[in-house]
């Protein structure tokens, strides 16, 4: 009686043991696919890797960073990749990322695809200059009440050669893991040595929080560059860039960034925000005015002002599309980028095709 | 129970005895799994292959190990092992062998180990002193059950989805009213 719970412990133990066991054996039975071979982009030399694993964990191991910013639990829909041969079927789990079209045209989640055989895939070529960043932070700023700026320099490596508009993919930990989130760009293009981001706090936000507490001299691990935005390189084609809060970011780099190259391009900037205690960088972008005189630079409030607001506020009042429906006028042709909230991104893009801006030639980013 | 066939117990434990709706097992991945039928059928499927299969082992561990060593009190946790470690084993199996069906059924495959319909149902036939053959029958029999019950209740989803349901009825709250109903309904069988 007495050796009753030496008993259950042993016979536990070792009905537990023989069950790992034969999982162990079975697994290097069957899930043993030996060496696959992933062909990127018809690419002369496909990377060797061993099967079994997915297609998403293989790239970052051979250091291929496509977005994502779930760490491939298939819950943000990011990391699509074209697979042209030996992907298996689409998987349920992927269904409710993926449009008809995209299945149509092979478009899979990497995550979600497991490397049974020899696969090739096909993904854009931009996303093979990726690179993972390790940065220091240098300066957090807060600029509004929620809204911070963030200078990094990069350690290794030390350069990033982005295209205006482009945004990084910054990795926080989670009590559930690694997490990526992404943030444009606000530095300009020249400044190779030097990443800046500009955050919104989210409450509860795991990367805002992060990063709008993050002190200088920390370190911060990201990747990048990514992104669709495509600037127009003809200098005659006018700019139109529409911010909404830290929308700002992508529209700074561009507007430095052109100004760098072409100093009499025109650009209307808009900014939207609720009151002034919203306002950012005005000053600043008012200056860079007075030294180009084609930059135009409208902030418009959409709050009813105070009174007292009602005597040195100068700029606009209502909503940032308003005042694009005011300003843009002419025959123009233009190239607009948008970065806000789906609202006033679908307004904004109302108002430019109105005009004659070709959808084409609105970039919008939606946050 | 020596004297009932399993063939009676198999039906019992479809309609009158049924798991789900009798014994309110399983419940999460009803709710969960349940708005639409051919993941119904797929998830059904998986449960009555891996209920039967572990009822079969469990009833071979219970006798064989746990009764002859005095040890019936690790029930509970013993099946459990089992359970997740025969889902494991035919999640690897099925991926190797039958792609097709793993991309099927392999999804709902995980979800398995911890619907507590398959844990019920290996202590409900140690209960009720069922034999081997009525073993069988039974976990054959609630599997099914479970599945007849979340394709009902996926269909009735698919009709609900057109009726108009009260805002704070919306979702969870009407699906368990809907499953109480169905309850009562099957209730007529006994």
């Amino acid at each position: 009686m007495d050796y009753d719970y030496v008993w259950a412990i042993l016979a536990f133990t070792g009905l537990v043991v023989l069950l790992a066991a034969w999982l162990l054996i079975s697994e290097k039975l069957l899930v043993n696919y030996g060496q696959c071979k992933v062909d990127i982009n018809g690419g002369e030399e496909p990377l060797v890797v061993q099967g079994g694993q997915s297609l998403l964990s293989c790239l970052y191991s051979n250091k291929i960073f496509i977005p994502s910013a779930c760490g491939g639990k298939g819950t943000c829909g990011f990391c699509k990749v074209t697979v042209e041969a030996g992907g298996g079927p689409v998987l349920p789990t992927e269904m409710s990322y993926l449009s008809r079209k995209e299945v149509r045209s092979n478009v899979r989640l990497a995550c979600q695809v497991k490397i049974r055989e020899d696969v090739s895939i096909r993904i854009p070529a931009d996303l093979l200059d990726v690179k993972m960043f390790e940065a220091t932070v240098i300066s957090n700023v807060a600029l509004t009440s929620d809204i911070n700026e963030i200078t990094m320099k990069l350690n290794e490596p030390t350069e990033i050669s982005q295209r205006e508009g482009q945004y990084v993919q910054v990795q926080a930990s989670s009590p559930d893991g690694e997490v990526f989130r992404a943030y444009s760009i606000s530095s300009a293009v020249y400044e190779k040595n030097i990443v800046e981001l500009i955050v919104r706090q989210i409450p509860n936000g795991i990367a805002s929080t992060y990063l709008c507490e993050i002190e200088a001299g920390a370190k911060v691990n990201f990747t990048g560059p990514y992104g669709e935005f495509m600037l127009n390189q003809d200098p005659e084609v006018e700019i139109v860039c529409v911010a909404g809060g830290s929308g700002m970011a992508p529209c700074k780099n561009i507007i430095y960034s052109v100004y760098d190259k072409w100093p009499d391009r025109t650009i209307w900037f808009f900014f939207g925000c609720r009151t002034t205690k919203d306002v950012f960088y005005m000053d600043e972008f008012n200056k860079l005015a007075e030294k180009f005189p084609n930059l135009h630079i409208v902030y418009a409030l959409s709050d009813e002002l105070t009174a007292e607001e009602k005597s040195s506020w100068t700029g606009e009042t209502g909503y940032v599309h308003l005042a694009v429906d005011k300003f843009i006028k002419g025959d123009v042709q233009r190239q607009a980028f948008l970065c806000g909230p789906p609202l006033m991104i679908d307004a904004v893009t109302k108002v430019l095709i109105e005009k004659g801006v070709k959808p084409e030639d609105v970039f919008y980013d939606e946050f | 129970m020596p004297d009932t066939s399993a063939i009676v117990i198999l039906f019992a434990a479809i309609l009158t005895n049924n798991i789900l709706l009798a014994n309110f097992l399983g419940m999460c991945s009803f709710i969960a799994c349940s708005n639409q039928i051919n993941t119904a059928v797929g998830l059904g499927t998986a449960v009555t292959f891996v209920l039967t299969m572990t009822a079969m082992i469990n009833y071979g561990v219970y006798y064989l190990v746990l009764e002859p060593l005095h040890l019936e009190h690790l029930q509970f946790i013993v099946f459990i092992a089992v359970i997740a470690a025969f889902v494991q084993f035919v999640e690897m199996f099925v991926e190797r062998f039958s792609p097709k069906l793993y991309f099927a059924l392999g999804i709902f495959l995980p979800l398995i180990t911890v619907n507590c319909a398959i844990l019920g149902a290996s202590l409900f036939m140690i209960i009720r002193k069922y034999n081997f053959a009525q073993s069988v029958g039974y976990g054959f029999g609630a599997g099914l059950g479970w599945m007849l019950a979340i394709i009902l209740m996926a269909g009735l989803q698919q009709k609900m989805r057109y009726s108009n349901v009260p805002q704070p009825f919306k979702g969870v709250a009407i699906a368990m009213i809907v499953t109480c109903v169905l309850a009562m309904a099957f209730m007529g069988f006994a």
